[in-house]
């Protein structure tokens, strides 16, 4: 009868914790829809693969075999992008094509986590604890797998560029108000919107890719199939396609995804002292990636006539729909008139582009 | 895991190359959607 209660005596503390780690990210998707598409598969991974001596995990184990399948060679954050890429409308960014310098600015905050976790690790895991800044789950499995980072701090990367997507609304809110005055925030910004060719919409995810895959290449995957969405949304003769990459291929690219990270959410691997400096350095990456913005604008404003609302510069981290909306709520909440979705929107999207060129700038920086 | 305060100063100049760098592809982006714009709206008038 042993056999009955063995597994439960087998229990170490680590797989306790783990559990209600697990518990917590369940919670967060379902109470709190926190990106339940991915939260959830990883938090009931999590559970799973903290059961002492299952056989998940083990080196033929389903989960093993998925995340090699999937994680270990890129495919499932190149297949996700595809999805993504389908998703996103370039129309307000290819309006106003200026808006894209704050989709740059936003990314100073990879760049300053890059110097500030250099102090604590090696030079390929601080450019993948960087990353998380970037905003974009798949930009950061992509590059922490090229860079071959500690599979021990691996996991910690990757529940921190997921989950603090998902904390978009209640990490940036304090920083935009912190950098910006009222009278900033009341900016109102012209909302007539220029009208775009469908040529140039079809021409333009073609000519990102080139430019961006020829000054780094080591990324030139990545924009591919961000692009290839892009085009086939664009196109105008793969509609079907397009709502499939969007809806079905995402979907089901999210459920492998978050259920292979968890692999990395053993109890011997993630409850390590490093785990909570990881998830520190990467909150401080999005807090700096978001002041990086807000500021660009508020430098701009000294010198132009027609000022920007500083709040849309938030927008150009990758998080997107969400920080382009949240950029929207809070100029609406200052003045109920002020409509800053078009240009947060813009905004938002070319941080997308501008997180995926980041990641191939930390590649072509460290891979040489 | 050691603390290396010095490491901060050294890897300054990959954040200037990285930030540099972005602003070098958005910016060359940039001007071919102006490009993009200017030859194709043009097409439609």
């Amino acid at each position: 009868m042993d056999f009955l209660y063995e597994t439960i005596l087998a229990v170490t503390w680590q797989q306790a914790v783990m559990w209600l780690i697990g518990f917590v990210l369940i919670f967060l998707a379902i109470k709190k829809d926190m990106e339940p598409t991915l939260l959830l598969p990883m938090g009931f991974g999590t559970l799973l693969v903290n059961i002492p001596g299952v056989d998940a995990i083990l080196e033929e184990g389903a989960i093993t075999t998925l995340y090699n399948a999937g994680i270990a060679n890129e495919l499932f954050p190149l297949m996700l992008f595809i999805g993504i890429g389908a998703m996103i409308d370039f129309g307000p960014l290819l309006a106003n094509p200026k808006l894209m310098i704050f989709g740059a600015a936003a990314q100073f905050g990879i760049f300053f986590t890059l110097c500030l976790a250099s102090m604590f690790f090696g030079d390929n895991e601080a450019a993948s604890i960087a990353i998380i800044g970037a905003a974009d789950g798949p930009t950061a499995i992509s590059v922490s797998n090229k860079l071959n980072c500690d599979p021990g701090i691996r996991g910690a990367i990757m529940v921190a560029a997921y989950s603090y997507m998902a904390l978009v609304p209640i990490i940036q809110p304090p920083v935009i108000k912190l950098l910006t005055t009222k009278k900033e925030r009341l900016i109102r910004m012209d909302n007539q919107a220029k009208p775009v060719s469908q040529t140039t919409k079809i021409l333009f995810p073609i000519v990102i890719f080139m430019i961006s895959a020829l000054v780094a290449p080591s990324a030139a995957s990545l924009v591919f199939f961000l692009m290839f969405g892009n085009l086939i949304r664009e196109c105008g003769v793969l509609n079907s396609l397009s709502d499939t990459a969007q809806k079905v291929l995402a979907n089901l690219v999210t459920i492998f995804l978050g259920i292979s990270i968890s692999i990395q959410m053993t109890g011997d691997k993630f409850l390590q002292p490093t785990t909570l400096l990881v998830l520190g350095l990467g909150l401080f990456a999005f807090i700096f990636d978001t002041a990086g913005g807000v500021l660009l604008a508020k430098f701009l404003n000294l010198f132009l006539k027609k000022k920007i609302n500083p709040m849309i510069g938030a927008a150009g981290i990758s998080a997107f729909p969400m920080s382009g909306r949240i950029v929207h709520k809070m100029g609406l909440k200052e003045d109920p008139q002020n409509f800053l979705l078009m240009h947060s929107i813009g905004v938002n999207v070319s941080g997308q582009i501008a997180s995926v060129v980041a990641g191939g700038m930390i590649l072509s920086i460290f891979m040489g | 895991m050691n603390f290396n305060p010095e490491r901060f100063v050294e890897m300054l100049p990959n954040m200037g190359f990285g930030m540099l760098g972005i602003f070098v592809v958005i910016g060359a982006i940039v001007v071919s959607t102006y490009v993009l714009n200017a030859i194709f709206s043009r097409n439609k008038q």
